[in-house]
Order: structure tokens, then sequence, then C-alpha cells
């Protein structure tokens, strides 16, 4: 358990908290990007241990979340057409326009939780009278292993394994943040794991136009209580540059292996977010190379279209406007087994977070 | 008994048609291991006395795949059952046992899992006195369904109630949790990962019935966290009696390659499915003396005070984490499903 048990530690965490205490002046608004980081985040109690004056504001790096109510509704034709489906965990339970995964599967669907879109390829070896399909959702961090499945289908000659692509980028979502008129954030905290697979070159232009520092950072306390501190320090400095917390996992060009298994499948286009709408160069596409292996296409599904339902604020959750508890319908309407949003059902989504761990102890 | 023997590879319909072909199964394999003066009265039930109160309880169990690290489906249906009995502060003496076979199963596994039922029965001080068998086409089941009811006469020194739970009262746990989840998941289609986690289904009567010899009254309740783990029962106590439970992080039992395959998989150990765990509430002024006797005993080596009751959050269960923030506990809804990164 290295890097767990150290990285949990009371003594090293508390000193931390205690360093951020003595240095903040100020009243300062950290946005930490990933969901991985909110759930740390609440999970451990940190945000009840930290000044009144560093206020966490929850991101949008949960990759359920920012997936389209559309591309769901696609999964789920797809299911109902007959296709084996198969899905990382938490996608399943997150509504679609009309049901979820997990109601399409207990209507009949063949739908397979995987960990891993490598298992997607075998389940497509094994059955090559059925079509099979990944649904490959999520930010940088899911994109090699979802582009490697494509690669090892293709070697294999398999022609009955595509993904349904929705891939997105968190530059592109800082940037949209920032460009916001309502936007108030005063520091970044990195998404650890989209660093690793990426490094963070990219993020030197966003934190001079912006002026604003990023701290990469990783998920366990100890992290979480650093980068926030590194954070904290270089506004009450007055800089703005890219820190690195998290340095035992994340190198500053990525993991190149990884960068060149995406180049090969993937290209950067247009990509719409829940919640937030389309961002012009905000994630993957397939290449034409590639076209064969893209779903909407193959199945002719590109056309369905849904509207978000006009309860859910999960557009201003994920950019930081408001908190899961200023949501009129938070705990009423919206809960975990009756969610109206895909915040309220991924384990990385704020509102899901705030309901399971910190609703009015 | 071998497939052999029994001149069949694999259950057919007809071992479940109640003809002939039932009876050979019944004779030659069920009726042959189980043999005892109830069940070979062959009736159709049994005729048992109890002196006492008796405790009931019933189980069925479906689980996937029906062999894995640990045990298989047959010990697990005699085990689940047992425990559920002695939870009731009951000795069980008699189970009834009921399966739902799927047409194909091979006759070496029904064997297998036969012969695992009578080891576990006998193990746990427990008669099969009454059962039925019946089969089903294939694909209208999953190789195998198992339902057990257990019947256990009640110590006259019990007194478990969820009504004697009282403010100041602390929560034990005999050992490791999440060890039967994680053995089953790292077996599951898709998610198979290397590992030598095993499940710790066993039957628990015999430490419950001694704590209860010891104890008495001062102990207050017994739940073995099975499905929903540990944190679901918790909050199901804890709404019942409308009070608060406190737990900590750092004392709950984690055994250290079940805390990394959690942490892998991205599942909260606190909701992971159990088999050989049970949750002890007792009065404060004995709760040393109980954590020591459990602790010497096989099913209670690495016994642990996890936490106690509280006036303070009624109905809702918190834990202080490592770091010494807190956080609500809340009871598992649906499926812990693993997340994408």
């Amino acid at each position: 358990m290295k890097y767990l048990t150290e990285y949990r530690n009371l003594e090293a965490t508390k000193s931390y908290l205690d360093l951020i205490e003595k240095t903040v002046t100020k009243p300062w608004k950290v946005m930490e990007i990933c969901g991985g980081q909110t759930h740390g985040l609440v999970r451990n109690g940190i945000l009840d241990l930290l000044p009144e004056k560093v206020q966490m504001i929850h991101g949008p790096g949960c990759p359920v979340c920012v997936t389209p109510l559309n591309l769901i509704d696609k999964a789920i034709e797809l299911l109902e057409q007959g296709v084996i489906v198969c899905s990382f965990g938490d996608m399943i339970r997150v509504p679609g326009s009309k049901k979820s995964l997990l109601e399409a599967k207990s209507n009949g669907g063949d739908l397979r939780i995987l960990y891993s879109p490598i298992e997607a390829v075998k389940i497509a070896r094994n059955n090559p009278d059925k079509e099979v399909v990944f649904f490959a959702v999520g930010f940088e961090t899911t994109a090699p292993a979802n582009a490697l499945s494509v690669l090892h289908a293709q070697k294999e000659g398999l022609k009955n394994y595509s993904i349904l692509v929705s891939h997105v980028l968190v530059p592109p979502a800082m940037e949209a943040i920032l460009d916001d008129e309502f936007c108030n954030i005063n520091a970044f905290l990195g998404a650890g794991h989209v660093c690793a697979i990426m490094g963070y070159k990219e993020y030197y232009p966003l934190a001079k136009k912006y002026k604003i520092p990023i701290v990469i950072t990783g998920f366990e306390p100890l992290d979480l209580v650093q980068g926030i501190y590194m954070a904290v320090k270089q506004l009450e400095d007055g800089i703005h540059e890219v820190e690195n917390q998290y340095a035992r996992v994340v190198k500053e060009e990525g993991n190149i292996a990884a960068i060149s298994v995406i180049n090969q499948v993937f290209e950067i286009g247009a990509r719409e977010w829940r919640g937030i709408g389309e961002i012009p160069d905000s994630g993957y596409v397939l290449t034409k190379q590639f076209k064969e292996f893209d779903a909407e296409l193959k199945f002719g599904i590109s056309n369905i279209k849904v509207p978000e339902n006009p309860n859910c604020i999960a557009g201003e959750i994920l950019r930081g406007i408001k908190k899961p508890n200023q949501c009129n319908q938070f705990g009423k309407l919206c809960t975990p087994s009756n969610p109206l949003g895909a915040p309220m059902v991924s384990s990385e989504g704020a509102c899901a977070a705030y309901y399971h761990f910190s609703s009015n102890i | 008994m071998n497939k052999e023997e029994f001149g069949f590879e694999s259950i057919q319909l007809g071992h479940g048609s109640g003809g002939s072909m039932t009876r050979d199964l019944l004779d030659k394999i069920v009726f042959k291991t189980f043999s005892n003066p109830f069940l070979d009265q062959k009736h159709d039930g049994a005729i048992v006395s109890f002196n006492n109160r008796i405790a009931i309880s019933t189980d069925s169990f479906v689980v996937s795949p029906i062999f894995f690290k640990g045990g298989n489906i047959g010990e697990l249906a005699v085990h689940g059952t047992v425990n559920d009995v002695a939870m009731c502060g009951a000795i069980p003496k008699y189970l009834s046992l009921a399966f739902i076979v799927e047409e194909g199963l091979k006759i070496d596994e029904f064997i297998s899992i036969v012969n695992s039922i009578k080891k576990a029965a006998d193990d746990s001080g427990v008669q099969i006195i009454t059962g039925d068998t019946k089969v089903v086409e294939r694909g209208k089941g999953d190789k195998i369904f198992i339902n057990t009811t257990g019947f256990g006469e009640v110590n006259p020194k019990a007194n478990i109630s969820a009504e004697n739970i009282k403010v100041g009262d602390k929560i034990l746990l005999n050992g490791f949790i999440a060890q039967h989840g994680m053995a089953i998941m790292s077996e599951r289609e898709g998610l198979e990962f290397e590992s030598s986690i095993e499940s710790d289904t066993t039957n628990l009567n015999y430490l419950v019935n001694d704590l209860i010899n010891e104890y008495g009254d001062k102990i207050h309740l017994f739940r073995d966290p099975t499905r929903g783990g540990v944190a679901s029962v918790l909050s199901e106590i804890s709404q019942d009696i409308g009070k608060g439970v406190t737990i900590y992080e750092d004392f709950i039992p984690l055994e250290k390659q079940v805390a990394a395959a959690c942490e892998i998989l991205g599942l909260d150990p606190l909701y992971v499915a159990n088999e050989g765990v049970f949750m002890v509430i007792v009065d404060d002024s004995i709760h040393k003396e109980v954590l020591n006797f459990m602790q010497k005993d096989l099913k209670g080596q690495n016994a642990a005070y996890i936490g106690e009751i509280t006036q303070y959050h009624p109905g809702k269960v918190v834990m202080q984490s490592t770091i010494g923030g807190k956080r609500i506990v809340s009871p598992l809804i649906g499926e812990q499903l693993p997340r994408i990164c």
C-alpha cells in the first residue's frame, strides 16, 4: 500500500492544512478540475478542514457528467437494435431522455460493464455474428485505451467492432470556464490523471493568458492539501505559474507512447459538452482512416438529438457557477436513485459527492 | 458418487419431472449424502420438536460464478442462512434445501456442490431435513440457484433487539471486511484480475453463541453485513433506532490486498459484500472484554472496535476519515458501479 498509506497520513496532511492557514490572507476560489479530486475532498472531509478564506469550486472533470444526453440515447438505440454495447460502469445509470442504459438492459439489451475497452475487442472476436460497440467516453485519460482497442480490432481484421465516441479535452473546458462572464475562479488544481497522459506543457499558455495559477494535483488527501497550498501560495505571492504537485506520476512531456496511440486514431474536433454546449476543438473524433470504426456512422444514429431536462442545472454546476446544494432540486426531485442529471449519478459527479458524503452532517 | 455411477454427464429436464429420474437423482446423490432420520423418511416434509422459542430465516443464493476462490454456492447457501439464524441469538439446528437447476449443469459440479453443502452443514451443526429439486430449461436459470431456510432455538440468555441499543454502545466487527465481494469480483467476466483474495464464507454460529453465553443481555445486536456491506447495515440500524453512528476509518479491519483491489476497481470496501463477518453492538461497559474474547477465537482473531452509537446526527452514519475529516456514510443505492478513471 505504498503511495496510499503515506498519502493519507494524518500528521503530514495536518502540516499542510496549517501552512494554508498561515499563508492565506485574502479569500480565494480554487477550482479542482477533476471529479476524482472532488470526491477526494468530500470523502475525506477536507472541505471542512480548510480555512474559510479558501473556497473550493468543483470543476467539470467528470467524464460521465459531460457526456451529452443524446450520446446516451444513441447507446440505448444501439442496444435496442440488438448490438452488444460495452461500457464503463458509472455510465450505465445516467438517465438518457427517456431511460438509462441500465433500464434498457433490463428490457433485454445486451449491455456489458467493462474496465477495459480491450475486453470489448475480445467480446467482438468471440461473437463474430454480433455487432459490438464500446461506449468510448472520457477525457484524455481513457483515450489511449479506447484508441488501442481500435488498433487491436483493425489488426485482427474485426469488422464487427466499433466505438461510440464522446471524448473531451480538459484545456478547452478550462478556457471556456475562464471566458464565462460569471467566472470568479482564482486558481486551478489540474487533473493529475489527465496530465499523466498528456503532460502539462499545454497549460503554460493558459496560465499566462489568464494570469491564473495551475497546480497539477493528485487525488489522495495529502496530494489535495499540498496542491491547494501551492495554489494559495502562488495567489498570495501574486504569481501565476504551472506547478506539478503530482510529480511521482506526472512528467512534463506526459506519456509519449500513450499520446502516440491517441494521435494514430483520433484527431481534434468540435464536441458537445453536456450542460455547456458545443465547444470548438474540444474533443477527439476518429480520423478519416478509422471512420469504419465510428459507431455513429456505421449505424446511422448521428441524427438523434434530445433536449436537456429543464429542471437540471448541471451546466452551472460543471462551470462552477453553482454548488450542488444551491440547486432547488438537490436531494428533493433529484437523488442518486432518481437522478435528473449526470452529476448526481457518477461516482465522480459533484452532486453525488455532496449527496453521499456531506449532506447535513 | 461420480458421473459414471450416476449414468448422466449433466442434469436433464427429466431430473426435475418428479418421476423415476428425479428419484434416481435424489437417491443416488441428495438423500445418500444428507442421510439423517428426518430425511430418511422421504416424506414431503419433516416433523421436528423444539423446547424454546425458535428463530427462522430464509435466503436464496444466485451467486455467479458458482465456484469462486474460497468456496462455492453450496457452502454459501448453508453459511448464509446459518449465520442469519445465529444473528437472532439462536442456535441453528435444521435447514431446508431447495435447488433450481438449469438444464445442462454438469453432474460433477452438482455433486461437488452437494458435498460442500454436507460439509458446511456438518461443520455448522445443522441437519438438512427437507428439500426440493426443480430443473428449468437452458437459458431460464444461471446453472444453479439454491434456497435454504434455517431453524434454530433461541438461546434463553439472548436478548437481541435494536430497541436495546443506547447511546454509548460500542460497535465491533469480528474480522476483515470486503473479502467475499472482491473474491467474486475478481472472477467476473471482463473484470478478471489476478489476486489470491478468497471469499470469507464461513459459519459464525459458534462464536456468536459463545458470546451470548458469556455476556447475555449486554449484547444488544448482531448483524451480518452481507450484500450492501458494513455501510448499508450501519445506515439501516441508525435509521431504525433514530440515533447516530460514528465510525473511524482507521479502525475498520481491511486486509491490504483487498484494500488495493478496491482502490484499483474504484469500489468502497464499506459497501462490498461479506459472508463471514458479523457486527456486534454491545454495552459500553463490556466492549473491551468482548473484543478480547473474540480475538481468542479463530473466527474473531482480527476483531476490531470500529465505532459507537451517538446522540449526534440521529439517523445518520458519520465516518471520521484518517486525516480527521468527517463524511456521511449513506446506504448503497442499486449496485456499486466501477468508475471510469
